[in-house]
This record gives C-alpha cells, sequence and structure tokens, in this order.
C-alpha cells in the first residue's frame, strides 16, 4: 500500500520501516522538517551530539557494537563537511551508516546559497555510494536502497541528500517491501573449487596459521562462531587484525595475540615462517604487512574476502575465495570435516613448539615503576578490574590504541571499538556514546590519549546529557605520544609540536561538564581510582597521568619486514633506515 | 599493415592473456567497457576512482546506450601491469552504479574504432596532396573553403595517428578525437 505525506513524514516512515531506533544528529536550517517530524513521534530516539563529526562516530560505535546499521542525520554545507570525517573513517573499517544530510531546496543548488555545499560530490570518495534526491516519490526508495547498500557485501557509509524543498512536497510512502531491490547483490557463496583446494592445503600444511579480520565480525556472530570451531578442531595457531580482535576469544588456547607493526612477536614471526596462511576478512593492510618483498615468502596464501578488490591488492594470492565469511568458513568446515578432520599432527606439534619459543621471548615485557605510572600497567590493571564483565572498550587513536590492543583482552566480538584503518584522532569518545546508547547497562571504556580525546571532548555535553555512564580513561603523559615515539626513533630526537602544552585540568573539566573526574599518579593508588571509577554510576573523566616518554613495543619499523621486529630492550638501535622514514 | 607494425609491446590483442602471469611488470593497455547506470555523477565516480588511486586513463568515451533501460557505456582506455589492470576492473565492480565491467583487451576478439576530425590549412599543392593522402586513408572531406579543408576518418588510435602524421607537415591546424570506443566481436 502506498500513501502520500510530506518528504519529512516519508524520512521518518522509512527508518522506522527499517527498524531504526535511534538517531545521532544536530539540527539546521535544511534539516527542519525532518526535525519537526522527529518532535511529534515516539518510535525513534534523537541522541542530540554537539558536533557532526562526533554523530558519524556514535553511530560506527553504535553499529559496530550491535551489528545494526548506525543511522545520522545533519544539516547542509557544515553538517555535512563534518561529517566527512567519520564517513571516511567509516570507509576504511567498513562499518555500516547512513547519513542523511539536508540540503538547500533544489531551485537554489549551485547557486552558492547559504550553507550550500555539493555534499553528494564531497562525499562520494568517501561513501560506499549516496543519492541526491530531487523528487519526493523518489525519497522513500533512495532511503530503503541505502540500507540495502549500506548492510549488503562489505559494509560502508552511505549518504541521502535531501533539499528542503523535498523534504516539504507531498509524495508518496513506498514501503520496503515494495522497493525494487537494487540490482547490487555481491556475491556470498565461495568457489567450491578453491574451498576444497584450501581444505587439501590445510590437511597437509605443517606450519598453518588463521590470519582473521574485522571482515569475520562483519560477517556476524555465525562466522565467528564458525572461526571457533576451525581454530579449535584443526588445532592451527589464529591472530587477528586490531579490527578482528574478539571474533576467536583471547582466551582460547590457540590465541597467539594481534599482529602487525605493534603485535606480539610471536603472531609477526609465525606469519613470516608459515607455510600456509589463511586470511579471512583481513586486506594485508601495510601496517600488517611491513615490507612487501619480505611478507610472508615462503607460505601458501588463501584469502576469503567478500570483496574482490581486496584479493591481490597488496599480495597476491594464492587461493582467493570471494565470499562471505560465514558461508564459506562453515563450507570449509564441512568440506574437512567430510574428508576426515586430517591434519599433519606431527608438524602442527613442531610449529607450537617454535612458537612457543618465541613465545618466551615475552614482547610485551616492560620496565615496571614504583614512582610513576605506566601506561602498560594502567591498561593491565584496568584489564584486571574488569575482565570478565559486560564490558565494551572504544578507544583514540595512538600508543595508548596499541596498549589497549595488547594488553586487554577480547572474547566475544563487537566488544572494540576503535579506528583502524583510517586512524581517526577523536573517535572513541563519540564511539563510546553511540556504544553506550545501544548496551544501556553495560560497562563502556573509552581507553584515551588526552591529545587524542581532546579533538572531540565536546561530547561529553552529550555524555551528560542522555546520562550516559561512560568512563573515560585518558592515558595522560602530556604528549602525542606516537608522534613522539617517531621522532626518536625516526626523526633523531627532534621533538617538533608533540607535546600538548596548557592541557585543561581534567578533574575541573569534568565538574565543568557537570560529571565526575579523577586524576591520579601515583601507582599505588591505581587499583582504588579504577574502582572509584568502576563504581560511579555516570559518566567519568579519568586522568591517568603515566610515564612520559614510554615507547610502544614491540614495534615493526617501517619499510622493515615482520622478522626485523625490535623489542623493547633494543631501544639503544635507534636508526631506522631512511627509505622507511618516507613511509607512514 | 600499418596498425600490426604500430602495436606497442605488450599491447597486442592476439597474445594469450589467459597464460600471463598475474605479477609480470609489463605494462599493458587494455580497453573497458564499463555499463552504468545513467544517473547523475556516475561519470565522476568512475573517473574520480582512476584519479584517487592513481590509475591511467588513456582514453575516456561515455555515451547513454540504452534510454529505456537508462543504461550508457563508458569505454576507457587504460594502462598498468597485469596486478593492476585486475586491480582496476575489481575496483569498479564495487562501484554500485556499475552494472557490468566488461576487458574487452582479454575477452576474446574485439574490434575498437575512433573517430577524429582534422582541420587541413593550405593552397595549390599541398590541398591536392591532402585530398590523396585522405583518400588512401578513407577519410571524407566533411567541410571545405577555399583555403582549409575539414577531414573526418575513423579507425583505430593508430591509423589516426598515423594519418595525423602525414598531414601535419602540409599544416595540420586542429584535430579533434573522440577516443576508442569498442564492441567484442561476434
Amino acid at each position: 500500500m502506498t500513501r502520500a505525506m510530506t518528504g519529512a513524514k516519508i524520512v521518518l516512515q522509512a527508518l522506522i520501516d527499517q527498524g531504526v531506533d535511534t538517531i545521532f544528529g544536530y539540527p539546521g536550517g535544511a534539516v527542519l522538517p525532518i526535525y519537526d517530524e522527529i518532535l511529534i513521534q515516539n518510535h525513534i530516539r534523537h541522541i542530540l551530539v554537539r558536533h557532526e563529526q562526533g554523530a558519524v562516530h556514535a553511530a560506527e560505535g553504535y553499529a559496530r557494537s550491535t551489528g545494526k546499521t548506525g543511522v545520522v542525520l545533519v544539516t547542509s554545507g557544515p553538517g555535512a563537511t563534518n561529517s566527512v570525517t567519520g564517513m571516511t573513517d567509516a570507509l576504511m573499517d567498513s562499518i555500516p551508516v547512513v547519513v542523511i544530510t539536508g540540503q538547500v531546496p533544489t531551485f537554489m543548488i549551485g547557486t552558492d546559497a547559504f550553507q550550500e555545499a555539493d555534499s553528494v560530490g564531497i562525499t562520494r570518495p568517501c561513501t560506499k555510494h549516496n543519492w541526491l534526491v530531487k523528487d519526493t516519490d523518489k525519497l522513500a526508495e533512495v532511503i530503503h536502497q541505502a540500507f540495502h547498500v549500506a548492510k549488503t557485501g562489505r559494509p560502508g557509509p552511505v549518504l541521502v541528500d535531501i533539499p528542503k524543498d523535498v523534504q516539504f512536497a507531498s509524495g508518496t510512502y513506498t514501503p520496503p517491501d515494495k522497493v525494487r531491490t537494487s540490482h547490487y547483490r555481491p556475491p556470498t557463496r565461495g568457489d567450491a573449487g578453491a574451498i576444497m583446494e584450501l581444505a587439501e592445503k590445510m590437511e597437509s600444511a605443517r606450519k598453518p596459521i588463521f590470519y582473521t579480520g574485522g571482515g569475520v565480525i562483519n560477517s556476524g556472530r555465525r562466522a565467528c562462531a564458525h572461526l571457533r570451531q576451525l581454530v579449535d578442531e584443526t588445532g592451527f595457531p589464529v591472530t587477528s587484525t586490531l579490527m578482528g580482535l574478539g571474533a576467536y576469544p583471547a582466551s582460547g588456547k590457540h590465541w597467539m595475540g594481534m599482529l602487525g607493526m605493534h603485535g606480539t612477536y610471536e603472531s609477526n614471526l609465525a606469519m613470516h615462517g608459515c607455510d600456509l596462511m589463511i586470511n579471512v576478512g583481513a586486506r594485508f593492510d601495510d601496517r600488517i604487512t611491513g615490507r612487501i618483498s619480505d611478507f610472508s615468502p615462503d607460505s601458501c596464501k588463501a584469502h576469503i574476502d567478500i570483496d574482490p578488490s581486496s584479493i591481490n591488492k597488496a599480495i597476491h594470492v594464492d587461493i582467493p575465495i570471494v565470499g562471505d565469511a560465514k558461508r564459506v568458513l562453515k563450507e570449509l568446515l564441512d568440506v574437512w570435516r567430510t574428508r576426515g578432520k586430517k591434519t599433519d599432527h606431527e608438524g602442527i606439534r613442531q610449529w607450537w613448539r617454535q612458537i612457543d619459543e618465541w613465545r618466551k621471548v615475552d614482547c610485551l615485557a616492560y620496565r615496571p615503576s614504583t614512582k610513576t605510572i605506566k601506561p602498560q600497567f594502567a591498561i593491565q590493571r584496568l584489564e584486571a578490574l574488569t575482565a570478565g564483565t559486560d564490558r565494551y572498550v572504544t578507544t583514540e587513536v595512538g600508543q595508548h590504541q596499541m596498549w589497549a590492543a595488547q594488553f586487554m583482552g577480547f572474547h566475544e566480538p563487537n566488544r572494540w571499538m576503535t579506528s583502524g584503518g583510517l586512524g581517526t584522532m577523536g573517535y572513541g569518545l563519540p564511539a563510546s556514546i553511540g556504544v553506550q546508547i545501544a548496551h544501556p547497562e553495560s560497562l563502556v571504556i573509552n581507553v584515551a590519549g588526552e591529545a587524542s580525546w581532546l579533538m572531540n571532548m565536546q561530547e561529553m555535553g552529550t555524555a551528560v546529557q542522555y546520562n550516559l555512564p561512560v568512563k573515560q580513561f585518558i592515558l595522560n603523559n602530556e604528549r602525542l605520544g606516537m608522534v613522539r615515539q617517531w621522532q626518536e626513533l625516526l626523526h633523531g630526537e627532534r621533538y617538533s609540536h608533540s607535546w600538548s602544552e596548557a592541557l585543561p585540568d581534567f578533574v575541573r573539566l569534568a565538574e565543568a561538564f557537570g560529571c565526575k573526574g579523577i586524576s591520579i599518579s601515583d601507582p599505588s593508588y591505581l587499583d582504588e581510582a579504577i574502582t572509584e571509577m568502576l563504581d560511579y554510576d555516570g559518566p567519568v573523566i579519568f586522568d591517568c597521568v603515566v610515564e612520559k616518554h614510554e615507547n610502544c613495543f614491540p614495534m615493526i619499523p617501517s619499510g622493515e619486514p615482520h622478522n626485523k621486529m625490535r623489542l623493547g630492550d633494543d631501544v639503544e638501535e635507534k636508526s631506522i633506515g631512511a627509505s622507511g622514514a618516507v613511509l607512514v | 599493415m600499418m596498425n600490426e607494425l604500430r602495436i606497442k609491446a605488450g599491447t597486442s590483442r592476439k597474445s594469450a592473456y589467459d597464460l600471463r602471469s598475474p605479477i609480470t611488470e609489463i605494462q599493458e593497455s587494455h580497453t573497458l567497457a564499463i555499463i552504468v547506470d545513467n544517473e547523475a555523477g556516475v561519470l565522476a565516480r568512475v573517473i574520480g576512482l582512476f584519479s584517487g588511486r592513481g590509475f591511467n586513463i588513456d582514453s575516456l568515451t561515455v555515451a547513454e546506450v540504452d534510454h529505456e533501460g537508462h543504461l550508457s557505456r563508458i569505454t576507457i582506455v587504460t594502462s598498468g601491469k597485469p596486478a593492476v589492470i585486475d586491480q582496476i576492473k575489481n575496483q569498479l565492480g564495487r562501484i554500485v552504479s556499475v552494472r557490468k565491467v566488461l576487458d574487452l583487451t582479454v575477452e576474446g576478439p574485439s574490434v575498437e574504432r575512433e573517430l577524429a576530425l582534422l582541420k587541413i590549412k593550405g593552397k595549390g599543392k599541398n590541398r591536392v596532396e591532402a585530398l590523396r593522402l585522405a583518400d588512401i586513408f578513407r577519410a571524407k572531406v566533411v567541410d571545405s573553403t577555399l583555403e582549409s579543408f575539414t577531414f573526418e576518418l575513423t579507425g583505430t588510435p593508430e591509423k589516426i595517428d598515423a594519418f595525423a602524421d602525414l598531414v601535419r607537415p602540409l599544416k595540420l591546424v586542429e584535430i579533434a578525437r573522440t577516443g576508442v570506443v569498442g564492441i567484442s566481436r561476434g
């Protein structure tokens, strides 16, 4: 059945029919008709952020922690341009987000009208797809398609730009089941021949490794369950990218820790030395591969990915499998089981013995201190005091993010929200808000650095307004820690503009926002302070003053292969080649 | 004949491309036909992909080919190593408005044509020579004044290059080319 209604009402009806319960937004001139409709309904909750970038990150946090699509509503011009960083972040990390922007009325487009920006033009490279809707009759169809595109195949952000006159005009509403479904239907079923080939390789591999990524989490809980079965039944070691943490539990006995630039020694050496690499939903990112020409030189590489363009992009693979992780892993499991669950037991036993040797290096070790709080120690204590609870963790970007990935254990998918591909400082606080909205009863912690946190600190206002008890766990070293580390290792210790001067007093800042502030610098009182933070029923800004010059190790220096990994004790040898310095 | 001789290394349509190693370092030229939804901004999506990811566009043509189905055909001649060509095709395939990507260079034999308009100014002997060359190349006179001819020439890019090279000394003052369109044979 189709009905006539205004464009603004169509937007709300379409969102309701898509099962949306929350939108993150900020009003402005070009979306006022939609805001009128929001006011007179009770189906959808609107969360007023303080900056449009925050709206998109909050929607990302909401989406990543629930598996649903995040929704953002912002105005034209600056509303749209402010959301660009969030959309780029969502594109890089494959997070489904629908962004609705207002636009100046159709008859004013192209006239440099007030708050006019070419939103579809600006966001074309940072969305999966976008639409400018010029006809109210087509509005419902476009919104339904937007949700379809955002969630189908490799997920990502989409944008629907709606001129104000289209919101006011009357048009026909088309419900989702009447919409001509988009031709956009990426294949999800992997090639049976390739899956068979991989199963055969698994039977004879002596040094196999599973290398999993965010794609497993995007594929859903079933994909994670199949991965766990496959890993546990084969006995193969498993490592994961930053985005994939939690797909296989950190408590699992085949877990080796994260891989990559700041991953564990054993994971990276196993990647380098393996004879069969099974990549599931990861993309051979440059943080993972190190020097391409020396990447895992002697392995047969299989790559399962829903996006064909991810395959053979950076690394040539021997067994490409295009498909949805949950389907491909299920089929792989079935084929391998049917063939008799064979593996080279003796080979794998020796492989584990080698991995255990690498483990003995204890790559995450650091020099403890009784005088200052070591950032690693702070995260370890946070982990110890929150492990086993119903916990979600977001992060900002930098050293603290890597330490959180190294020292916190994630046992379930969708519990770890971080900006991986784009590396967006300012992601964590708004993301924690989105997560807390979706999980009001759970503990949500944003592990932050003080510099990143300041980038979107205005969102504390949102947390206080909606009484969201997000815990902002700030490792405050008064430095841009990762920048400082690179300057030390690559730029002759010339610390150009990498310290945070004129920092606010975080406790008084918390009070100014109307929430609780805690500051701690003595390691002997750290546990007490963390407990105080956890026990407080409301948002907390936790200012953890840490050692200022701690570096994040282990580290694969840029431009080096995995087996040239540096451990914390190697710091004396500081020089990194000029070719490495060019890389980021 | 001339066409055969002017083929650049690695660009032959007769090579056994299916047997090629995807990791060779040879630059190849490929003609891609991209069928897209004919909607606002679709060309920008396609060329934005090329510029954003640093791919080459050697030639580009676009026109609607199915009015009822709202489909356009974009023909792009691009060049790169085999792995890059594969990446270009996969990246194009990701664009939501792209319906189909055909690689005319590898998917069986195909025919490629380009149209050019060439304006030659001159008097006397040069005019006669221009007409004689046009006759050899089967170029058509589409405009003439007392001091100029405009020729229309259709053929492969190499044929147009050859004709342009020959008439350049006769005072070729302007040339307009459409870029390549191509279609598979049979």
